[in-house]
């Protein structure tokens, strides 16, 4: 192999925690020995999305993809691909439902139904250089936006294109902005809001961790069509590698004229700084954020007046989420035409999922609008795995809803999952299959929100423990009978109630569970059962006499001594040394344990 | 000046008013307990939800606090529409049920229609609350937030501060000690509406 070979090694968060350092350290030593340090480059760039399947890397221009390396795969790697030229078949991708090996990325199913434009720079660049921003168009439309358009220009432009607010509740973006424009004040702000608490979900850390200019450049023609100044990046603590590449951003566009005085020599300035947040999910609320950047608890304000109005230090100031700013300058590049050409009738463009769960293929993709849950599920995200059966899907992450299998053709966009009880939310989709629990995962999801709530006004603060407690007496074989009603009747009145946004959707997952999956709740209270076997108090295990091949496994692995009987003889439980942990059921091989 | 609809009446108040302070004009009452006149309004306790009715192009047709709600010009507002009493009665018993020993919440209680033992037997919600629910720690404070409030925005001190968040929000003072900013005006007890702060003489 000669000229000039390209590795682009995927350096996000998820590969970085499954060693891509230790593979980086190997490539560079394999590549000097074998004299091949000044033909090949190695690139760190931001998360691929394939996370399931790191570390991961890119051999360009071929495109050759490997997966799931490690240090020890590289010597090989390096001798038979880079300098043989004979790529290395099992180091690549193989679907894990069968079929031939996959050489290419683009050719994976994962990848195949994606389409880009938030995350249209992930794993082609490496987002510590602004060299390489610039060279794939970035900063032109910040050129273009002042050069050639006026801040009313911009306004319509973001309008007709039919952006909709990312971060959850899906306000019309050029609409927020237009408010905020017409606002009398000065200075103003615009506020990028990266406090992305949802559990399981990372689309704004990995945005920024991919390519945190296209954030930036967002913000400054954002700046620029309202009549701010100042930016405020308010990035949650937890995204320690996010952090600094937004840092190194800011820094490097600073450099470069692209944010600072007189951007361009056009007159127009606009400077950036960081603010770390330091861990309330309710800071997701633009008003909580507000206060929080002020100083103040971090508690949601009534509204009105709105932050448009009235925001930070009581100036007029626009928030928007990571990847709504992400997706600005490929709007102003393209035109709001093209972006409305893309998705469903309300909801326009793309939106970026963090998928998670009991899946193939967990990960970040990003798909049109209107994509359904099914293609996402099952095409993207590779089925459930284990074989398991599909049971459940939650989107918008803790505050969002539960959908059933029957819902699996339901598009994804705002007004769909919102008519299914569900919501958008910032995009964290969790898979569930036949082992859960709905009543438990109503519970667990109740339990963080619960957790989360601020405190300032009863429904969210009361409400919701009085809620939490209802569901583990269910879970905990101590539900009565009518505590369904009750519970609907109380989430709804709580949703009706609270003041923000945390407080109206915390019912959310046990409202759309019990409108789901009623028959579980109903097991639960009358029953006495948990069909799932999960909730420890209302489940027994035992051993079928007749399947028992007394193989010992189970009495050698039981972490309380539980299980009696010699071997080759038909084991049993002593149900009251039994702490139902489910040991003995996993590590059967004849399926002898039965848990109901 | 505007003009707005409160209760199917038409009022006309300066721009700066609130809902509360317009249904005032009219002798309307709206019950409120984290609200007073000298502070910001706050809108935390929801006790004052009205219902702003759809009018004149206007949708939304939310709960909203009467007492941090600026009137606008053609605003509709129902004050005790079946929607709100409802939504007042659950705000109501939610505090009553977090101070049940609270003799002047059990007042409040008493005044919208909530107490243990009149409850409407069909609401599962209240029969709960106020039945079936455990006992919390005992306490009168209901987390209102006017003695903390006070002491920022009027006397100055910031001698108490709420801390932690949700059911183990407290009012506290610094580090739990005597707070050093505290002049011992009493603003804080004589605006606790459960009487849950008194005043001790200094030894």
């Amino acid at each position: 192999m000669s000229g000039s070979t390209t590795i682009m090694l995927c350096a996000g968060t998820s590969c970085t925690t499954n060693r891509c350092v230790a593979v980086r350290e190997a490539l560079e030593q394999e590549l000097a020995q074998q004299g091949l340090q000044d033909s090949v480059e190695i690139v760190d760039t931001g998360c691929h999305g394939f996370c399931a399947h790191g570390p991961i890397m890119t051999v360009q221009p071929e495109g050759i993809f490997y997966q799931r390396l490690t240090a020890s795969d590289v010597p090989r790697l390096v001798s038979e691909h880079l300098v043989k030229g004979q790529p290395v078949r099992d180091l690549m991708y193989t679907p894990p439902e069968g079929g031939p090996t996959i050489p290419k990325l683009s050719d994976i199913g994962f990848f195949g139904k994606q389409r880009l434009i938030a995350l249209a720079n992930r794993g082609l660049i490496n987002p510590e250089s602004i060299d390489e921003y610039i060279g794939r168009g970035g900063y032109d439309a910040l050129a273009t936006a002042l050069t050639q358009l006026t801040p009313e220009d911009i306004v319509k432009e973001i309008k007709s294109s039919g952006l909709r607010g990312r971060g959850g509740a899906g306000f019309p973006t050029g609409l927020k902005w237009e408010f905020c424009k017409a606002a009398m004040g000065s200075p103003k702000y615009v506020i990028c809001n990266a406090d992305e608490g949802d559990p399981g979900a990372f689309m704004d850390r990995s945005i920024i961790e991919s390519d945190p200019h296209a954030v930036l450049e967002g913000m400054a023609i954002g700046a620029h069509a309202i009549g701010a100044s100042q930016g405020i990046v308010y990035l949650r603590d937890e995204y320690p590698l996010a952090l600094q590449r937004v840092n190194i951003a800011i820094e490097q566009a600073r450099e470069y004229g692209l944010i600072g005085e007189n951007i361009l020599g056009t007159g127009f300035s606009f400077d950036l700084t960081v603010n770390r947040g330091a861990g309330a999910f309710v800071c997701g609320e633009e008003t909580s954020l507000i206060n929080s950047l002020e100083g103040a608890m971090p508690e949601p304000r009534t509204r009105p007046p709105f932050p448009a109005q009235c925001g930070y230090n009581g100036k007029p100031t626009n928030i928007n989420n990571v990847e709504t700013w992400a997706n600005i300058p490929h709007i102003i590049a393209r035109g709001s035409a093209w972006f409305a050409s893309i998705g469903t009738a309300s909801s326009k463009g793309t939106k970026v999922f963090s998928i998670v769960g009991k899946l193939r293929n967990t990960g970040l993709i990003e798909v049109p609008m209107g994509t359904t849950l099914r293609d996402i599920v099952f095409d993207i995200g590779g089925g459930v795995m284990n074989g398991k059966a599909f049971k459940a899907i939650q989107t918008g992450g803790p505050s969002g809803g539960c959908l059933p299998a029957a819902l699996l053709d339901t598009p994804v966009d705002y007004e769909s999952l919102r008519k299914a009880g569900a919501i958008m939310g910032s995009g964290g989709l969790i898979v569930m299959d036949e082992s859960t629990c709905m009543v438990e995962v109503a519970r667990f999801f109740l339990s963080f929100t619960q957790g989360e709530s601020c405190g300032k006004c009863p429904p969210c603060r009361e409400g919701t423990r009085h809620m939490l407690n209802i569901l583990t007496d269910i879970t905990e074989g101590k539900g009565e009978p009518g505590d369904i009603e009750l519970l609907e009747e109380m989430g709804a009145a709580i949703k009706e109630t609270a003041v923000c946004g945390l407080g109206n959707t915390a019912p959310n997952p046990v409202l759309t569970t019990i409108r789901y999956f009623r028959d579980e709740y109903e097991a639960h209270i009358n029953d006495r059962r948990c069909t799932a076997c999960v909730c420890k108090a209302l489940i027994t295990y035992s051993i079928t006499a007749d399947m028992c091949t007394g193989c010992h496994a189970c009495f050698k692995n039981c972490p309380t001594q539980a299980i009696v009987g010699q071997v080759k003889t038909p084991h049993e439980i002593t149900q009251s040394k039994c702490v139902k942990c489910g040991m003995c059921k996993t590590i059967c091989k004849f399926d002898a344990v039965r848990c109901e | 000046m505007v003009t707005l609809t409160i209760d199917g009446q038409p009022v006309e108040v300066p721009e700066d008013f609130t809902v509360l302070r317009a249904a005032k004009t009219l002798g309307i009452t709206i019950p409120t307990l984290c609200y007073n006149s000298h502070l910001k309004p706050y809108g935390g306790c929801r006790v004052c939800l009205v219902e702003v009715t759809p009018s004149g192009g206007r949708t939304g047709g939310g709960l909203v606090p009467a007492c941090a709600y600026p009137v606008q010009e053609g605003l509709c507002i129902e004050t005790d529409s079946e929607r709100v009493l409802q939504a007042r009665r659950f705000v109501v018993a939610l505090l009553l049920a977090s101070a049940p020993e609270a003799p002047e919440m059990q007042e409040l209680a008493a005044s919208v229609g909530v107490s243990a033992e009149t409850f409407d037997k069909t609401d599962a919600v209240g029969q709960y609350l106020l039945r079936r629910a455990a006992k919390p720690p005992s306490t009168r404070c209901i987390k209102c937030g006017l003695c903390v409030r006070v002491c920022d925005e009027f006397v100055g001190m910031s001698a108490t501060t709420f801390t932690q968040r949700g059911t183990d929000r407290k009012v506290t003072t610094p580090f739990g000690k005597i707070s050093p900013t505290c002049i011992g005006c009493g603003a804080c007890a004589y605006l606790c509406p459960t009487h849950a702060i008194t005043i001790e003489p200094a030894e």
